[in-house]
């Protein structure tokens, strides 16, 4: 299982990236994908949507399950990955390049991870 | 607490994600995943541990009349050698298993039943049996592998002649490599397969041997989108103490000519039944979600997946008796609707 080490993670195998300028991009970890299986469709929300940190963004639905995907941060969605949306296998085999969001005008996040913390709690489940 | 079949570390060893099911402890997938196994299987072979599944045997002078009463198919035309798919019901109709009969000679046969209803079906055919039968259930001494695909015979070959022609038939003591197998023609995919019985002490010899031929394992969670795909029942979905068969279209596997537990009830008509569909909107459809049709809350789903195959969401449902004429459908999935199409069943069926 892949943890990198230049990003924040969750407590619910979010990770974030800090673009700069308020802006973060979010997705789902090797873990996530991984205990998930084979992902099928994604549900997100539109651009200029509201999200708020520790609420449901979206769900993701695998051959298996479907689980929420919680937003790590408060803010606005400023952008999709419309790929990821067409071809949500993307997340399955590049977790960390297979962006969900973007969220600008973050006010607020959850308590964030580092990768060192995040493996812990990934060996504990 | 679960058991663990007799191939527990070899499913551990190939990286078989351990889940529990029906009592067991199974893998669902391998790490190629559920897609990938599926389409293993539609397009080449691969091979399930089915080894959880039930299995009695019911011997003496009464056995064949006693089949005839406790199931809705009727055994007096099945020939030595063949097995046939079975329903067992209760007085009202609904459903305690579906099963497979496999009939040695008149007076001898093996019952195969479902995991999760085992000891349960056991004590209600021992409640029920009449006349000179003696019945055990064996299934802890009875290990099994399903091999399934469009390659599996050339498979079998490679290790023994002795293979049944036909569809449900099967083979006693065929030799592979020393061991004694129960070589069976019968599947739960939709494929051309078999399905290999064999003491436990034997069986993880016998999966190595598939193995090495590049067998590839294959997990649960296939084998519920191959079996979903050909629309067959799965007991706790399609089947239950509050489905009857009659309700999920087995009208062919019941036989009224003859006297059997829940006829009465089963001659009754119909007021809802099992229909496919196809979902448009993006989501997949699972067992529960309340299907509608012009609004009105019309049945349930029973069993709902994404298709390898179809590369879509498909679901069974058991719905109104005459919203199953209609053609277009909403299901509820965590508070959306979703719309759906009702298609032919089964979703898949192989050139023959």
């Amino acid at each position: 299982m892949e943890v990198r080490e230049e990003l924040k993670y969750t407590k619910t195998h979010e990770w974030v990236r800090d673009l700069g300028d308020g802006v973060y991009e979010i997705g789902i970890t090797d873990f996530a994908q991984s205990e998930l299986g084979d992902i099928v469709f994604i549900n997100l929300p539109a651009a200029d949507d509201e999200v708020t940190a520790e609420e449901t963004l979206g769900d993701i639905e695998s051959v298996k399950a479907v689980s929420d995907i919680y937003s790590p941060v408060s803010g606005v969605v400023c952008e999709i990955n419309e790929e990821v949306v067409d071809a949500p296998e993307a997340i399955n085999n590049t977790p960390y390049e297979a962006w969900l969001i973007r969220v600008k005008d973050v006010t607020d996040t959850v308590e964030l991870l580092d990768a060192a913390q995040y493996q812990e709690v990934c060996e504990h489940e | 607490m679960e058991k663990k079949t007799a191939l527990y570390r070899m499913h551990e060893a190939l990286g078989g994600k351990i889940v529990p099911f029906a009592g067991y402890l199974l893998p669902v997938q391998y790490p190629k995943g559920i897609i990938h196994e599926h389409k293993t299987v539609r397009e080449n072979v691969g091979m399930f541990d089915v080894s959880h599944m039930g299995e009695f045997t019911l011997k003496g002078r009464d056995a064949l009349a006693n089949l005839n009463y406790l199931l809705t198919n009727s055994y007096d035309t099945l020939k030595d050698g063949f097995a046939r798919y079975g329903i067992m019901c209760y007085p009202d109709g609904t459903t305690v298993d579906d099963l497979l009969v496999y009939k040695k000679h008149d007076e001898d046969y093996l019952i195969v039943v479902n995991a999760s209803n085992c000891e349960k079906d056991y004590a209600w055919m021992k409640e029920h049996l009449f006349g000179e039968v003696e019945f055990k259930n064996i299934s802890d001494e009875v290990s099994q592998i399903a091999l399934q695909g469009p390659k599996a015979e050339e498979i079998v070959r490679r290790f023994t002649d002795r293979i049944p022609a036909k569809n449900y038939s099967f083979i006693e003591d065929v030799d592979i490599k020393g061991i004694n197998v129960l070589l069976s023609r019968t599947g739960y995919t939709g494929e051309d397969g078999f399905e290999l019985y064999c003491r436990n002490e034997d069986v993880c010899a016998l999966w190595q041997l598939l193995l090495d031929e590049g067998v590839e394992p294959c997990g649960l969670g296939a084998r519920d989108t191959l079996r979903l795909e050909a629309a067959m029942p799965l007991y706790g979905h399609e089947l239950s103490d509050r489905i009857k068969p009659t309700e999920s279209n087995l009208s062919f596997f019941i036989k009224f000519t003859k006297d059997f537990i829940g006829k009465e009830e089963l001659e009754k008509e119909l007021t809802r039944k099992r229909i496919g569909l196809k979902v448009i909107d993006k989501g997949i459809a699972r067992e529960h979600c309340p299907v509608f049709c012009n609004g009105r809350e019309v049945g349930f789903v029973t069993s709902g997946t994404f298709s390898p195959t179809l590369n879509c969401a498909v679901a069974m449902a058991i719905v109104d008796i005459d919203a199953a004429e209609e053609n277009e459908f909403e299901i509820e999935v965590r508070n959306r609707r979703l719309k759906a199409e009702k298609v032919a069943l089964p979703f898949y069926k192989r050139n023959k």
